[in-house]
């Protein structure tokens, strides 16, 4: 294998907006196999439209995403869902109504062999045991942080090769942050490559291995995670408080 | 040809129930023991047994009213995938019911068709205006959806109104009954079992896509698009396929419909008879197809049973419909417990 199969997903120049808003003015991002890629910046800075743009859920007006080599630009999100890349939205989007079962059988929609998604959801239950265990219950129902731990098993439903989360730490109490990112890690560790938006920087550049500093639409900073952690411009201005 | 398939697996489906019920709510209890496999078995056959049996009992008046009545169980289901099952709101559902009708009267009438041979045509109509409707209206949300179908509606009765080919304003009459093996079927009963076979049909199509993938796809797209598209849905073809849907159920309807009362116009079709079907499904309970069933026997019987009382009956009618509407706001039939 090359050094350049390596690379999961690569995004180059990409812009996108909402109406006449230019919301990304050209970023580049490139997220290896095995790889927790972190994007950290300020509200508005595009965080959140860069995950949606890379999943399909925006248009990219220019730039290329690729997907294990494969240009992805404007392919629907359905799509792209299916060939391996997942978007776990913010705000989690868990299902009114449903159980935590059926919730779950969302995520495995595309496969069509009951074994098989029987099979995926024994692996999301052995890795999350709470959510066996309220199975039956509402989904919406649970607490912040089984909601996440829901939201991340109906994404692993999926098999994905690249994890797109956005925010999974947010409205958690400090201590399920902790847990959550705990989590984060063992799907990592588990294979899956992860893009990881995460409003609290100094969480996720302690599990990252690289990371994008977005300012208004563009790449500010790059470095490895190491480094950033390191800078004290990063900590003045995105570390805080 | 329907875009979906069938993998109905009932028993995993009961799996799913949530189990515990609140044991004060006794409507929930009887949906829980119409819930078991055996008493819904024997539930639904002893309810097709009365069917059968009605006309040996009813009067001619009631027999015409039933048969009315079973229309709309067909008409509300239809609707109820649009908008119970896939979330979508439709104000003019009249239009598929109205394409069925018009197309059965047309070829049988202006070009001498055999009846059955008009309902192949008549379905492909009602699917190609189902994607005429659905394209469009597949960006938009709530209200504008609401204007774009009223207009869908209104279109559709004003060219019924204005074209020759439609009859204008006095619409098609001496649709032929149709034959069948010999058999001519002209008199009420006769309708009124052909319409008693159409729900039966109705109501057995709509538990079985229920149960199927793209029920499943309808299902997640109502609740929450966005996570279904991340989730590998393509929201799209599943929202198409809730309007192709519908508007088959609803010119099966129209098919019917016409040849049974032999006449139509366009005045069949109103904005009105729109809005009585979403009534009768919001009124049952959407999405839940026994409460659709119970809506569309309200509607039908409702003003019917009132009808002693005059001139006050509608007011009265539309009291209750409020009164319920206050008491049970998401339907009669009772939601899945949480």
């Amino acid at each position: 294998m090359s050094a350049g199969s390596d690379i999961l997903l690569q995004v180059e120049g990409l812009e996108a907006g909402y109406a006449e808003i230019k919301a990304l003015l050209g970023i580049d991002i490139e997220l290896r196999r095995g790889q927790i890629v972190t994007l950290l910046g300020a509200n508005g800075a595009g965080k959140t439209t860069t995950l949606k743009t890379i999943s399909g859920l925006v248009r990219a007006t220019r730039g290329t995403i690729r997907l294990m080599g494969e240009d992805i630009t404007g392919t629907p999100a359905h799509q792209i869902a299916r060939m391996g890349l997942v978007h776990v939205p913010e705000g989690r989007h868990i299902l009114r109504g449903l159980t935590v079962q059926e919730n779950l059988e969302l995520g495995a929609f595309a496969e069509r062999s009951a074994e098989t998604r029987r099979r995926q959801m024994d692996e999301v239950f052995d890795l999350f045991p709470i959510l066996k265990e309220r199975r039956k219950q509402d989904g919406s129902l649970l607490s912040g942080g089984e909601q996440q731990m829901l939201a991340m098993g109906r994404a692993l439903m999926q098999k994905p090769k690249v994890l797109l989360l956005d925010e999974p730490s947010m409205g958690l109490a400090p201590k399920l942050v902790t847990e959550t990112m705990k989590i984060v890690k063992r799907l990592n560790e588990a294979g899956t490559s992860i893009l990881l938006v995460e409003q609290n920087a100094r969480v996720a550049l302690r599990l990252a291995d690289y990371g994008y500093v977005l300012e208004t639409g563009r790449i500010r900073m790059e470095n490895t995670a190491e480094k950033l952690r390191e800078d004290s411009s990063i900590i003045e201005a995105y570390l805080g408080e | 040809m329907l875009p979906f398939k069938t993998a109905a697996r009932r028993a995993e489906a009961q799996d799913n129930d949530p189990a515990p019920a609140r044991p004060l709510a006794g409507i929930t209890q009887l949906q829980q023991w119409f819930g078991r496999p055996a008493t819904f078995r024997g539930a639904m056959a002893g309810i097709v047994l009365l069917l059968i049996l009605g006309p040996f009992v009813f009067s001619q008046y009631i027999t015409v009213i039933m048969t009315n009545a079973l229309l709309y169980v067909v008409l509300c289901l239809g609707l109820n995938v649009v908008v119970g099952k896939a979330g979508l709101l439709d104000l003019g559902y009249a239009a598929f019911f109205a394409v069925g009708a018009y197309t059965t009267g047309i070829l049988t009438l202006q070009f001498g068709w055999n009846f059955w041979a008009s309902i192949p045509v008549a379905l492909v109509a009602a699917a190609i205006s189902g994607v005429i409707i659905g394209g469009p209206t597949l960006r938009l949300r709530s209200d504008y959806l609401a204007i774009v179908t009223l207009g869908f509606g209104e279109i559709v009765r004003f060219s019924a109104r204005n074209l020759e080919i439609t009859g204008a304003a006095s619409g098609l009459s001496g649709i032929q009954q149709p034959r069948l093996f010999g058999w001519t079927i002209d008199s009420a009963v006769d309708f009124y079992y052909v319409f008693v076979v159409l729900a039966i049909g109705a109501v057995i199509a709509s538990i079985r896509l229920s149960d199927s993938r793209i029920g499943r796809a309808w299902l997640y797209v109502r609740h929450d698009e966005d996570a279904a598209e991340a989730m590998g849905i393509n929201r799209v073809a599943v929202k198409l396929a809730a309007y192709v849907t519908g508007a088959i159920y609803g010119a099966i309807g129209g098919i019917f419909f016409a040849v049974n009362l032999g006449a139509i116009s366009p005045e069949s079709f109103s904005f009105e008879q729109s809005v009585l079907i979403l009534m009768a499904v919001i009124l049952g309970g959407m999405g839940k197809i026994p409460g659709v069933i119970l809506g569309a026997f309200i509607i039908v019987l409702g003003p019917e049973l009132l009808r002693d009382l005059g001139e006050l009956r509608l007011l009265v009618f539309a009291i209750g419909l409020l009164l319920i509407m206050l008491f049970r706001p998401s339907g009669i039939w009772p939601g899945r417990t949480q």
